[in-house]
């Protein structure tokens, strides 16, 4: 057991700091800067960029355009992306239906879907929560009927995340409505643009249009986009969960989080003295490194299992546990070290709007921020729906 | 980057619990740690001869298996599994650690003899008035001739009444904070004019109060520099830390277990209060402690090498955790237990004892978060 890095590691850890500093997009540095709402093109800039270079997709398995990489290069890259701050590659591609689709995919769809989203071509959303199927999300509604080669879905779904940009959703759909809940449920992958679908945006607290609702109405898929057995659905949706929660710890974001919160409060006032001096704020700063330490090295422990063969067990449900709590002091560190300057709504840089918002720049996404990152308690299974998969999954309860 | 243990490692763990297990139930443990002597000393002969383990985070060349500061962890979580008495740390990690660091005829001449089990040490460093400041010291060594005469008072002295030796920190010089004029010595535990008051501690141990009345002890047994030692002192007793960090760890694992056992066991309403969702996302938020233990001491010991700052921010940031930790799942496993759980008759409290005692042990959380800070949050 050890921490250091070998001297090829060192080697790649160079790499990885020269490519991001050589190929970083300058202008979405400066729009990050200025903290403002990102579009779609921003969001793809950088994936377009790590797709030429073959680094899009790091976990992936090398046949399906993964890069090989170690535990260790992986942790490497994930850490000097978030220290030289690159904006999040989106999961739903790349980390949820991409790995759904070299598991459990025919040939045919591995061919197709897979090279796409590599390179960013198709925009995925998750399909998956219902009006009336939150945590308990085997209660799904949405049927799926089929006739002759397609299926004719009807139903809502709800919270769909940047729905508005999707070309393509996969989709957790009822098959049999009298097996028992989680053995009639269907895995498809459904083209936005079928006739029958409409989006429609929710607005959440930050003013942020994120997440969505979508309205399936007689919406026509064919067959062959369903993966996996028809009514096996949920050993997808039970393996994508897993692979979700690994993510969402966010360590090396998070540490990024804690130097961003550290900076303003080095230079907020309080007093005559910085924020950070302030021995309340500064014991909460301290508190919430050492638990970020606790949490990076329960990482670390867990991807030496993985590295031993293991793939990420329920006791992911602890990093995400964990990992969204750290998310939400963090932002909540962040409003209060603001101060006044948390209160302006800044609506952002409209058509021919180009008012520069009040206050500091740090200041004007606290509070949507902090309003906004309530989200990650509930979602992706939430943290009590994470509690109940230990209490059954590893400790036998 | 590598988190796996080695399989000398995992050997060494497989013996250990191995032996623990048939030597060191519950019941037999109560029996000696009430017993006149307050300890078998078999065990530690038998820690000693029959499994090498004294030696395991010793050198090759002093006898030991080559082991460092991941074997100390090993041996320390296993002795937290089972309430271990037995004087490892005071014996192995601080004064093994001090000899290691100190090296030379003392280390060629005492580590064998730790290995061997022909000696318990134990570290006498904490005085009335010093709270967790390991430079508040009042007891003091003043130079006569070639050795040194030592007066003062020692405060709670784990494992003084079995110790063959004492690891004495003490005055040289300078006032009663100062970094400098700070002295270890590893003396004779028999010498003329040693007094001790011995005493059971609530967490099944023994101690003793140390009172030196003018001892005279001999230039030799001054370990580092005169003087200078205060260093070497925060160094071991950081590794002291983390392996009591490492015993934590295993102490929150048997409290953990414990109550998950008892709780599938226990019918109330007619069914195991296992059933109950808030005992279950409690246990979760218990198993979730035991974890995060696990990786903060990992991440202590591995990080005992570096320049003494970091290491400093390092040992603090673990133990502030670890502290809280023992205390959460502690109180927890003792309420969800019931009034069961605060009698003398189950394992589960005196689990809860030794974790207690380990929360402050080598400095309490808000100690740990202070130092914390100082190293890393200036502003």
């Amino acid at each position: 057991m050890d921490m250091e890095f070998s001297p090829e590691d060192l080697a790649f850890q160079r790499e990885v700091r020269e490519f991001i500093a050589e190929n970083y997009p300058a202008d979405l540095r400066a729009k990050q800067d200025e903290g403002e709402e990102m579009a779609k093109e921003d969001f793809l800039a950088w994936h377009k960029i790590l797709y030429k270079k073959g680094w899009v997709a790091p976990a992936w398995p090398v046949e399906y355009g993964g890069t090989g990489w170690t535990p260790t290069q992986r942790f490497i890259w994930s850490e000097e992306t978030a220290r030289a701050d690159c904006i999040r590659l989106l999961p739903f591609g790349l980390a949820m239906v991409g790995p759904v689709i070299y598991t459990f995919g025919t040939p045919e769809q591995k061919a197709y879907f897979l090279p796409r989203i590599l390179s960013g071509e198709d925009w995925w959303c998750q399909g998956y929560s219902e009006p009336g199927s939150g945590s308990d999300l085997a209660s799904l509604r949405t049927t799926a009927v089929r006739d002759g080669d397609h299926y004719i879905v009807n139903g809502q779904k709800t919270w769909t995340t940047l729905a508005q940009h999707a070309d393509w959703g996969f989709f957790l759909v009822r098959t049999d409505k009298d097996a028992k809940q989680q053995e009639g449920i269907s895995f498809l992958l459904i083209d936005m643009k079928s006739p029958g679908i409409t989006v429609r945006p929710i607005i959440t607290l930050g003013g942020e249009h994120e997440v969505n609702e979508v309205w399936l109405e007689d919406v026509r898929v064919p067959v062959e986009q369903r993966v996996y057995e028809e009514n096996k659905g949920w050993t997808c949706a039970k393996f994508l969960l897993a692979h979700e929660r690994t993510g969402i710890a966010g360590v090396a974001a998070s540490k990024r989080g804690v130097e961003k919160v550290k900076a303003i409060a080095r230079t907020e006032l309080d007093g005559d003295k910085p924020l950070l001096a302030n021995p309340f704020f500064k014991r909460k700063i301290a508190e919430l490194e050492v638990d970020l330490t606790a949490l990076e090295f329960t990482e670390l422990r867990s991807l030496a299992g993985a590295n031993a063969g293991k793939g990420p067990g329920p006791e992911s449900s602890l990093l995400k546990i964990k990992g969204s709590e750290i998310q939400q002091r963090l932002t909540e560190l962040t409003l209060e070290a603001v101060g006044h300057y948390g209160a302006p709504y800044f609506r952002g840089f409209g058509e021919g709007d180009n008012e520069h918002p009040i206050g500091p720049d740090y200041a004007h996404r606290a509070a949507p921020t902090y309003f906004n990152t309530r989200k990650t308690t509930i979602y992706g299974g939430s943290n009590e729906i994470q509690r109940n998969i230990i209490a059954k999954m590893v400790l036998g309860l | 980057m590598d988190f796996t243990y080695t399989e000398t490692q995992d050997m060494i763990r497989d013996t250990l619990s191995r032996f623990l297990a048939d030597t060191y139930d519950f019941e037999t443990r109560q029996k000696f740690i009430n017993s006149d002597a307050g300890r078998d000393p078999a065990i530690w002969t038998a820690l000693a001869q029959e499994l090498g383990m004294l030696g395991a985070a010793f050198a090759e060349e002093h006898g030991g298996l080559g082991g460092g500061a991941l074997e100390n962890a090993i041996v320390m979580e296993e002795l937290g599994k089972v309430l271990g008495i037995e004087p490892y740390l005071p014996t192995v990690v601080i004064a093994g650690g001090a000899l290691k660091a100190v090296g030379g005829a003392q280390a060629d001449k005492f580590i064998p003899e730790i290995i061997a089990g022909n000696v318990i040490v134990a570290f006498a460093y904490a005085e009335p008035q010093g709270r967790y400041d390991l430079a508040n010291l009042r007891t003091t060594a003043k130079k006569d001739g070639a050795g040194y005469v030592l007066s003062g008072h020692k405060s709670v002295v784990y494992a003084a009444p079995w110790a063959t030796h004492l690891l004495v920190t003490a005055r040289t010089g300078g006032g009663q904070r100062d970094r400098d004029g700070v002295s270890l010595f590893l003396i004779d535990a028999n010498l003329p004019g040693i007094v001790r008051r011995d005493y059971p501690t609530v967490d099944g141990s023994r101690a003793s109060e140390i009172y030196f009345e003018n001892v005279a002890i001999p230039a030799d047994a001054l370990l580092g520099g005169e003087g200078t030692a205060l260093p070497l002192i925060e160094q071991i007793v950081d590794e002291a830390t983390v392996a009591v960090c490492a015993e934590a760890t295993g102490v929150m694992q048997k409290l953990h277990e414990g109550t998950l056992e008892y709780t599938q066991q226990r019918k109330q309403f007619g069914v195991p209060i296992a059933k109950f969702q808030v005992l279950q996302h409690r246990m979760v938020d218990m198993f979730m402690e035991v974890e995060q233990a696990r990786s903060m001491t990992i991440m202590g010991t591995l990080k005992l090498d570096l320049p003494a700052a970091e290491r400093k921010a390092a040992v603090s940031a673990a133990k502030s955790k670890v502290s809280r930790g023992a205390k959460f799942v502690g109180q927890n496993a003792v309420q969800t237990h019931g009034g069961i759980g605060i009698t003398q008759e189950l394992a589960i409290g005196h689990y809860f004892k030794r974790a207690t005692m380990i929360e402050g042990q080598f400095g309490s959380a808000d100690y740990h978060l202070d130092r914390y800070e100082q190293l890393t949050l200036a502003d």
